[in-house]
């Protein structure tokens, strides 16, 4: 399927704000055999005084503005054109999770696909007592025989079913922990509470920010979270696997729908936009998305 | 058989020796530094030890009085956290008595650490880039990847110059057979240089008689061999080397100011630093000036909110892009606190084989990593020989905050058995004694030496030669911490090389004078020598007029009528409670004053900011008991004395650079604007009698007034004496041109603030706008609204100066 995605982010600064940087990770990726980016543009306003593009450590493009002067607003916007392959449901070849240490600690490996960043605290997903103590019992349930891609998606299944999906529970700065014990919040917050459930019984797993295609195929619900950007899990499942995507607010594994655009240990590693401005007032920032099927 | 005539024996040096040494009991099995063996003196302690000897009690005093006297008069202080009361300042924790280690000794752990520190250099640089280690299975990919110092946006940046490492400090203690072991390596931002010199020259004043001719090798060149490395890593197209500090609260910050002002180079904060097309900048005011070295006296995670530690307000946004783009080194590399990390330990004898071809020559403290299975079964097994604690930790084995506990304490074994990955054990070490004098007695107590290496222009590295060791408060080896009491001491490298080397060159050999350019001045440095001027002018001025108003409350009681009533009223116009002796506003002005003094303590002599810090304790003091009266207008007086001893130290030792400047604008603008909220105050027509005369005092102008005019005062000698006078140091027109004078002496305004082009400055032309509206005028016609006018002119004027200079 061939998408044009448009994104505009707009924060606005009461008084205007100084000098500042700011960099957006906003770029679909391309991912060889599932998705490839055709063209892509990010397009700052007003435009800044110095702008930069590098690549983090996880791989993901990042692009850097800096303003040395007074503004009252600032806008981001994307024009990208990206191609994202179907993909069927993968055949389970993932090890028991009581095996899955072992295959953990044969990878001597650093790089960004390394699962070993995955499995400790990072900055926006510590350990939490009563996630751990849930995934545990999930985990229980399944039995020692389960497999890890099968435990993935029923602990997915379990924290589906039991939140609520509500915009105005939640923050961009809410921790898992009481996303969890409220039982709502938006799909970071489902993100994050799977990876914090995922880590505590030894499963790697990581963050994706991306693009959730807008309008439901025939007779589907629409899906939510589509008119802003969209967040899953990544989760590794063994070395034959490696990583596979699951979404936790859709219950499902990411598809054809998704666009995937940053990958990382949490939304810290992620954010699609992060900044640092001399402000003496309050920032507000709204944005909008729209993901259109091409042809 | 006859006695034979002759000479007595000569008295023995070495049973005074022998004598003082009675009660100095040292433990079995633990090593000393004064024994070589039982009943065998160390050769490199015996001249001290005799002339110790020697010394009688009430000169030992005097002695350690001596050095004591010279750490207090050089302001070297730490800064001591007290859980739930923040920190403190406390007063240098020296230990008199010097550690004293023979060359021989010290040959072999200059040999050993310079060998670690390659290592090191090479398992950062793996670290950073290829992942070998990692790779090949020699290192634990989970030590790194969970590791919080192991900083990702680091990773493939090749740091300018080449090194990841330039300065490092080791923990080092003694083994029972007299070899010597590290405790742990600080790679991040190490702190005790500086201090180490200051040992020096307080413990060289204690032994004043014997240090000279002792041979003991001189500490200071390191730092000249620190210094010109420096600057050789600026880079090519210029920029300037600076000394980042997380600023006054840290509890090494003495140690910064002292290096900056020592090595001679500036000291930022993160917010004095911005990044302007990869570059860094220092916020001067003279606009931004490129930056191309920084020595980080702060963690990395705190350098820059965009891609490390977001939450840092001490960072400097785009710090890592400018590293990453290669104009800055940022030394030690950012990154390189992951070398800290205590389970590294368990892996640096293998690590020194596979990247050096060779073992460790100074072995590190036995340490395992329990998350690996044969590692941690032996612990197991073992768990009364070892103590247990953080895997990923940088903190020292006896550090108070991080403590170890013994591997069979309750529960130890469980957590092992549930899984040791965040787990490490370390054998028990035994440390060696070495003298302290407590309560006139020399006993032994625990040590550890800390040896500072730093790496030279040419690649090598140079190592200090002694200069720091830290010595325990009681037997137990935890209490080496300062936070616990525990206190430091100088060390001694003594022996034929360094006798030789001192006879070589007694003195300095002669250096060509190189008058380095005048120096950048930091915005932040400007604006808090600005308010400190100011702070103290306003103190000064509220000092004055309480001081009057006391004089006449002692006379006449408060009547609203009456002139007191009046200066009352003034007084509370600006938030000054007149019924307080000594008002509030007046400590709040002082401790704001001693606020702004503190952060730029690298710019400001000792014996200012001692005098700053007198006048704030007395002012305090004096809160606590005058009485309103003559008791009150007593004390202001001496509150003006002691104002006027700090100001005269700042006028007449301080150098005429930028800052000077700053202050002195500061102190002419509050003058003014007071001087004219005065005449406003008190010449009006509805003043009650004498306030004329009032304004005369203020000005401390009586004799002046009494010489210059014929007659009582009327309100156009007051005027002609007070404001338009331009010799009467106490007057605004004074005031006015003195402002105008330092003003035109400021570097030019950045452009777009109104120095573009030659165009005269903003706050030149405000200035001089102000005095000449004002002396161009008759007496009659500086009217109250003239005089409120020129407050709103004062006003404007502090805008302007820190729009254009200080923002």
């Amino acid at each position: 399927m061939l998408y044009d995605i448009r994104a505009r982010f707009v924060a606005a600064y009461d008084p205007p704000a100084g000098s500042g940087r700011q960099s957006v990770r906003l770029t679909p990726a391309t991912v060889p055999g599932v998705q490839r980016l055709v063209s892509g543009l990010v397009v700052f306003d007003p435009a800044p005084d110095e702008r930069a593009d590098h690549a983090d450590f996880w791989g993901n493009a990042v692009i850097e503005g800096v303003w040395r002067r007074d503004h009252a607003e600032a806008v981001v916007t994307l024009a990208a054109r990206v191609e994202r392959l179907a993909a069927a449901d993968p055949l389970d070849l993932s090890p028991p999770l009581p095996r899955l240490a072992a295959e953990v600690q044969r990878v001597r490996d650093l790089g960004p696909e390394a699962p070993h960043h995955f499995l400790g605290a990072s900055a926006r997903v510590g350990r939490s007592q009563p996630i751990a103590d849930w995934a545990v019992r999930v985990a229980r349930a399944a039995g020692p025989g389960a497999t890890v891609l099968a435990l993935v998606r029923r602990l997915g299944r379990a924290l589906h079913g039991m939140m609520r999906f509500d915009p105005a529970a939640t923050t961009v700065e809410t921790a898992p922990e009481d996303a969890f014990l409220a039982r709502q919040g938006v799909c970071q917050d489902y993100a994050h509470i799977l990876i914090a459930g995922l880590r505590s019984v030894g499963v790697p797993a990581g963050y994706a920010s991306g693009f959730l295609r807008t309008l439901p195929p025939p007779g589907a619900a629409r899906l939510e979270g589509a008119d802003a950007m969209h967040a899953w899990v990544r989760a590794w499942v063994g070395a034959d696997m490696g990583w596979v995507e699951y979404d936790p607010t859709n219950d499902m594994l990411a598809s054809e729908d998704h666009v995937l655009v940053a990958v990382g240990r949490d939304y810290a590693d992620a954010a699609p936009t992060q900044g640092v401005l001399r402000l003496s007032g309050r920032q507000a920032v709204r944005h909008m998305v729209d993901v259109v099927p091409v042809g | 058989m006859p006695h034979r005539q002759g000479t007595p024996p000569a008295p023995d040096p070495e049973a005074g020796v022998r004598g003082m040494l009675v009660a100095y009991a040292t433990r079995p099995g633990v090593p000393d530094e004064i024994w070589e063996a039982p009943g065998r003196i160390r050769p490199v302690w015996r001249p001290f030890l005799r002339h110790l000897a020697q010394q009688d009690p009430a000169a030992l005093d005097r002695a350690f009085a001596r050095g004591d006297q010279y750490l207090n008069d050089a302001g070297v202080f730490f800064r001591q956290y007290i859980p739930g009361a923040g920190g403190t300042e406390r007063a240098w924790p020296l230990s008199h008595v010097p550690v004293i280690l023979s060359e021989d000794d010290w040959a072999g752990i200059e040999a050993g650490l310079t060998q670690r520190a390659d290592l090191l250099e090479a398992v950062c640089a793996d670290l950073y880039g290829e992942g070998r280690l990692v790779r090949d299975g020699l290192l634990p990919p989970q030590i790194v990847a969970r590791n919080p110092e192991w900083l990702r946006p680091l990773v493939g940046v090749r740091p300018r110059g080449g090194h990841y490492l330039h300065f490092l400090a080791f923990e080092i203690g003694r083994n029972p057979d007299g070899t010597w072991f590290v405790l742990g390596d600080r790679t991040q931002a190490p702190s005790g240089a500086g201090f180490a010199l200051e040992n020096r020259l307080a413990t060289a004043r204690v032994f004043a008689d014997f240090y000279p001719g002792a041979g003991v090798a001189r500490i200071a060149p390191f730092f000249d061999t620190f210094r010109e490395a420096l600057q050789a890593l600026q880079a090519p197209s210029g920029g300037r080397v600076a000394i980042l500090t997380p600023g006054q609260l840290n509890d090494t910050y003495f140690e910064h100011a002292w290096i900056a002002r020592y090595l001679g180079f500036m000291l930022l904060e993160g917010e004095d630093l911005t990044v302007l097309g990869g570059q860094a900048h220092v916020r001067t005011v003279s606009g931004p000036r490129p930056v191309s070295v920084l020595w980080r006296r702060q963690d990395a995670a705190f350098c820059d909110p965009m891609e490390l530690d977001p939450a840092s307000a001490l960072g400097t946004p785009g710090l890592v892009a400018a590293v990453r783009s290669g104009h800055l080194a940022v030394l030690n590399a950012l990154g390189s606190g992951v070398l800290e990390t205590r389970a590294l330990l368990a892996f640096l004898p293998a690590l020194a084989q596979s990247l050096t071809g060779a073992p460790l020559k100074m072995p590190n403290i036995a340490t395992w990593w329990c998350g690996q299975g044969a590692e941690r079964d032996w612990v197991l097994r073992n768990l009364g020989r070892v103590n247990l604690g953080d895997a990923l930790t940088h903190r020292l084995p006896f550090d108070a905050d991080a403590p170890m506990r013994p591997g069979d304490a309750p529960g130890m074994a469980d957590r092992l058995q549930a899984g040791g990955d965040d787990l490490v054990a370390q054998e028990r070490v035994i440390l060696s004694t070495t003298p302290a004098f407590v309560d006139g007695a020399l006993v032994p107590r625990p040590m550890t030496l800390r040896v500072f290496l730093c790496r030279r222009a040419d690649g090598g590295w140079a190592v200090m030669p002694g200069g720091y060791a830290r010595i325990g408060r009681s037997d137990d080896p935890a209490a080496l911490a300062m936070q616990r009491g525990g206190s430091v001491a100088d060390v001694w490298i003594a022996g034929q090389r360094a006798q030789a080397a001192a006879v070589r060159s007694p003195v300095q050999s002669p250096r060509a004078i190189v008058r380095m350019p005048a120096g950048l001045l930091p915005s932040r440095a400007a604006d808090n020598l600005f308010w400190l001027g100011r702070y103290v002018e306003r103190a000064e001025g509220t000092v004055r007029t309480v001081r009057a108003y006391h004089l006449r409350l002692a006379e006449t009681g408060r009547a609203p009528s009456s002139l007191t009533g009046a200066i009352g009223d003034y007084l509370s116009g600006f938030g000054i409670d007149p019924e307080q002796s000594v008002p509030q506003a007046l400590l709040r002005d002082l401790d704001s004053a001693a606020a702004c003094a503190s952060k730029v303590r690298d710019r400001f002599s000792v014996d200012g900011w001692a005098a700053l810090t007198d006048l704030q304790r007395t002012a305090g003091d004096l809160a606590a008991r005058v009485v309103p009266g003559d008791d009150c207008a007593r004390a202001m007086g001496v509150l003006l004395r002691k104002i006027a001893g700090f100001a005269g130290l700042v006028h007449d030792y301080m150098y005429r650079f930028a800052g000077w400047r700053f202050l002195t604008i500061g102190r002419a603008l509050e003058s003014a604007d007071r001087v004219a909220a005065q005449l406003a105050a008190f010449t009006a027509d509805d003043t009650p009698e004498g306030g004329l005369d009032l304004c005369i005092e203020l000005a401390d102008s009586v004799m002046t007034h009494r010489r210059r005019y014929a007659g009582a005062a009327t309100r156009e000698t007051v005027i002609d004496l007070l404001a338009l006078d331009p010799e009467n140091p106490q007057g605004l027109a004074f005031h006015l041109s003195s402002l105008r004078a330092q003003a035109e002496l400021l570097p030019r305004a950045r452009s777009g603030t109104g120095g573009d082009g030659g165009a005269m400055p903003r706050l030149v032309a405000a200035a001089m706008r102000a005095e000449t509206g004002l002396v161009t005028l008759a007496p009659e016609a500086v009217s109250v609204p003239v005089l409120l006018a020129l407050r709103a002119d004062m006003a404007a004027m502090s805008d302007v100066l820190s729009a254009d200079y200080l923002g």
